[in-house]
């Protein structure tokens, strides 16, 4: 019988033999991060764990990406416990604020996660390294003080879903649409526990960042990670950031699968997933009149260069319409500068367009840029729970960077098409 | 372990955000935390929940976020177990992490309703609704999570764990 990827990283990171699907297995760990929310409280447990040192000082990340540049006192006070960490055990990767970035695009980017490796982030949204065919988890704080300590996590061994994707992607329609189009077939919960491997000749033609949105949000129909086979595409974005060795698994062609799902993308206009759960997405052509208060365009699922391009397309000559409010937030401090080189940051703030310093701020509602009572938003985040950007009585609609740049300069939600 | 205590009901899909949202992130005191727990979803919660009480929810319980402040509020608000159709995974290992029992029925979820007394015999994942005076029987936790539950939680674990390796 043949091995899915993610048995294949599973395997060479155990010394469980003969494991199975549902079996709780130790496995060591390549990189293991936490950022200002999630470190905290893990770095306390670590001190009082007895530990005397962590397992590998350059295999740590300390990322103050959420609150940071610190938003108020607690956050400073929060900031300062990870820095003087980092300092006290010497963590090699803490990010200090005008080198950090959104922790999910900046670790691909230093090259830190590789093809190959076992990824314990104490953050929901690391399933995004799996892009580059990787096995990355989400986990609590308590679980990265663990590995902090021991080089290693505990997990049960999950079973695989198969995603198949095929036909001609339309016009504005990238990796973005791709998700939240599965989402809402499968349901919040559709892949709980589960691996999405993701493939098929959409993918085999689809750009990093892309497939960084797509395994990003894995988490949101519940996954434990998402995954994308190593190919050319991985190799040359990899190219000038890492000279380390890594391991290139791909499935066995007689891969036992839990399911496998075969979509035709031909069909799929834009997306726009409306409150209260990522599952409620509807093709951009169905929606009418839905006025907005602000467009945000940044975090972890699509503040990569290629997604500030897109929206540069669509706002080069425009104008933001009087009663919205545009944040546009590069996810780190390379995509910022890519993006003033080549002129993008000129076109938003030209447009009348705000733009921040690479933080998760607004999409979890932290700050620069939160809603007020009866707000409503679009979005090119993740979550758009009950409360998720600020007021509980606040509104947030998922989108891709086409679509929040168009709703933009239109005041409401509508496609590219219709602002060109 | 048996718990016995009352019962709050909650929906589908509970997710971090609204067990402790995020604007209070930027402390990790427990105390603190548990004062806001679920405010956006029932502002009377964290006022009238008692030591001891129980969650019974729908599926998907604690989706979203890695946030363990979730669980932690919850815990130190007074919840002593959680019962739920189905868990998000993040939530399932941070609850387990931490030393809060939780359980998958979908027979309780269904069947039990706001304010029952329940017993819990978290060894033996056996449920005693003593209003409806129903027996209910969850399947086990695997052997290694029962074990960090007993321990009271992974960090005991790893206490001993760094203790065998120094020897």
């Amino acid at each position: 019988m043949g091995k899915t990827i993610a048995e294949k990283i599973l395997s060479a990171h155990t010394d469980t033999d003969n494991f199975k699907i549902g079996d709780i297995i130790n496995v060591r760990v390549d990189f293991a991060f936490a950022n200002d929310i999630t470190a905290p409280i893990a770095l306390k447990y670590f001190r009082e764990s007895g530990a005397k040192e962590v397992f590998d000082r350059e295999r740590i990340g300390l990322i103050p990406d959420h609150f940071a540049p610190n938003k108020d006192i607690k956050s400073a006070e929060q900031c300062k416990l990870l820095r003087e960490f980092a300092r006290e055990y010497g963590i090699v990767n803490y990010f200090e604020v005008g080198k950090v970035g959104i922790e999910h695009a900046l670790l691909p980017e230093k090259g830190l996660v590789l093809p190959g490796h076992m990824v314990v982030g104490a953050d929901s949204h690391t399933p995004t390294s799996g892009a580059l065919g990787a096995f990355a988890i989400g986990v609590g704080s308590t679980d990265f003080a663990a590995v902090m300590s021991l080089g290693e996590v505990w997990l049960k061994v999950p079973p695989t879903i198969k995603f198949i994707y095929s036909g001609k992607l339309n016009k504005w329609v990238g990796g973005k649409d791709l998700i939240l189009y599965t989402i809402s077939k499968i349901g919040v919960d559709g892949a709980n526990y589960k691996v999405m491997e993701f493939s098929g000749e959409v993918i085999k033609g689809l750009s990093v960042d892309n497939r960084f949105t797509m395994c990003n949000m894995a988490i949101e129909a519940g996954a434990k990670t998402g995954i994308i086979e190593f190919d050319d595409i991985t190799l040359e974005y990899l190219k000038g950031r890492t000279k380390k060795p890594y391991q290139i698994y791909k499935s066995d062609p007689d891969a036992s699968y839990e399911q496998i799902i075969e979509i035709d993308v031909t069909k799929i206009e834009p997306q726009v997933a409306f409150p209260h759960l990522p599952e409620n997405a509807k093709p951009i052509s169905k929606i009418k009149r839905i006025r907005i208060d602000q467009s945000i365009i940044g975090s972890c699922t699509n503040g990569r260069i290629e997604d500030l391009r897109i929206a540069a397309e669509i706002l080069k000559g425009q104008q933001v319409h009087p009663e919205v409010r545009l944040i546009v937030i590069p996810a780190t401090q390379d995509v910022y500068l890519q993006a003033i080189h080549e002129g993008l940051i000129d076109i938003f703030i030209t447009a009348g367009g705000a733009v921040s310093t690479p933080t998760c701020g607004p999409c979890l509602g932290g700050y620069m840029g939160i809603l007020a009572k009866g707000e409503r938003a679009i979005s090119t985040t993740n979550r758009n729970f009950v409360g998720r950007m600020g007021h509980p009585e606040s509104e947030v609609y998922l989108a891709n960077p086409a679509v929040a740049a168009a709703s933009a300069i239109a005041g409401k939600i509508v496609g590219p098409e219709e602002v060109k | 372990m048996i718990i016995k205590g009352k019962v709050w009901k909650f929906k589908d899909n509970i997710d971090t955000d609204v067990i402790i949202p995020a604007r209070y992130l930027n402390t990790s005191d427990p105390e603190e935390l548990a004062l806001h727990c679920m405010e956006d979803y029932n502002a009377e919660f964290a006022k009238k929940v008692n030591q001891g009480d129980i969650i019974v929810a729908g599926k998907n319980f604690g989706c979203g976020s890695s946030r363990e402040h979730a669980p932690i509020a919850l815990k130190v608000a007074g919840i002593a177990c959680i019962i739920a159709q189905s868990f998000a995974r993040i939530f399932f290992r941070n609850a387990i992490n931490i030393g809060l029992p939780i359980f998958e029925s979908e027979e309780v979820a269904e069947q039990c309703s706001e304010g029952d007394l329940l017993e819990v015999d978290t060894a033996k994942g056996i449920i005693k609704n003593l209003n409806q005076d129903k027996i209910y029987k969850t399947n086990l936790l695997p052997e290694f999570i029962q074990r960090i539950i007993t321990m009271g939680g992974l960090r005991e674990y790893v206490k001993e764990e760094i203790k065998r390796r120094d020897k």
